[in-house]
């Protein structure tokens, strides 16, 4: 596939995809919106990529291997961010009480542990969307 | 004969759906069980106080029932597991064949 009006158009409209994903995910606790949603809007960028130039520039853009630790990573924070709360003494997945700063509601960083895993998720649903367009896409 | 008694049983199915939506209360209502439950009222009134966050849906979805949450991304992290499982294997078979 190589069209010059595809690539032109995606390579204007992908950095707005990519900071409304950002927006979206890093936002999430103050607006509609959150990890899930942001996510796939991020990995919706990526498909466009890589639609428009190829698998090759995706790849190299998104190794395999960055997707993995995104992935597991993903996890493994929202896991470790869970586990902060029995370290501290209160419960599992705990918020204000396990000691993450709640700051004033309505900043950016404010939230706690929403904003943590909001995080997380987001960059986790971006690697998984993309894994699961790379892997099922039909080898050319 | 079949397609006849598979028709007849989507047009039964149908006027269920639509009895059903047809039954159901306005969008907002304040009386249906969802609004009128004090769990309801308490996230509405105590999220910001709870959680810093002033979407309560965040608030609920990643602060009062994060565990379920965590069910959701284990959800995602297997089925990707599960696919690159069978990819890959499938692309081994295929340089070895």
């Amino acid at each position: 596939m190589d069209d010059l009006v595809l690539k032109v158009v995606a390579r204007v409209i992908i950095p707005f995809i990519q900071v409304y994903g950002l927006y979206v995910v890093l936002h999430g606790h103050l607006s509609p919106g959150g990890g899930f949603a942001g996510g796939v809007i991020l990995a919706g960028g990526f498909i466009l990529y890589a639609l428009a130039y190829g698998r090759p520039a995706l790849d190299s853009l998104l190794p395999d291997r960055l997707a993995a630790l995104l992935e597991s990573g993903g996890v493994l924070w929202y896991t470790g961010l869970g586990l902060v709360g029995l370290l501290t003494g209160s419960a599992f997945l705990a918020n204000a009480r396990a000691g993450f700063p709640l700051g004033v509601p309505g900043r950016l960083f404010s939230g706690g542990i929403v904003f943590l895993l909001n995080l997380g998720i987001g960059l986790k649903v971006a690697a998984t969307i993309s894994t699961l367009f790379r892997n099922l896409q039909e080898e050319e | 004969m079949k397609s006849v008694l598979i028709i007849l049983l989507l047009v039964c199915l149908a006027a269920l759906l639509v009895a059903v939506a047809l039954d159901m209360p306005p969008l907002g209502e304040p009386s249906t069980p969802a609004n009128a439950s004090p769990l309801t009222r308490y996230v509405i009134a105590n999220a910001v106080r709870d959680t810093g966050s002033p979407n309560r849906v965040a608030a609920v979805v990643a602060d009062y029932r994060a565990y379920d949450t965590l069910g959701e991304t284990t959800v995602l992290f297997t089925a990707v597991a599960a696919i690159l499982a069978l990819e890959r294997g499938r692309k081994d078979e295929k340089s070895n064949g």
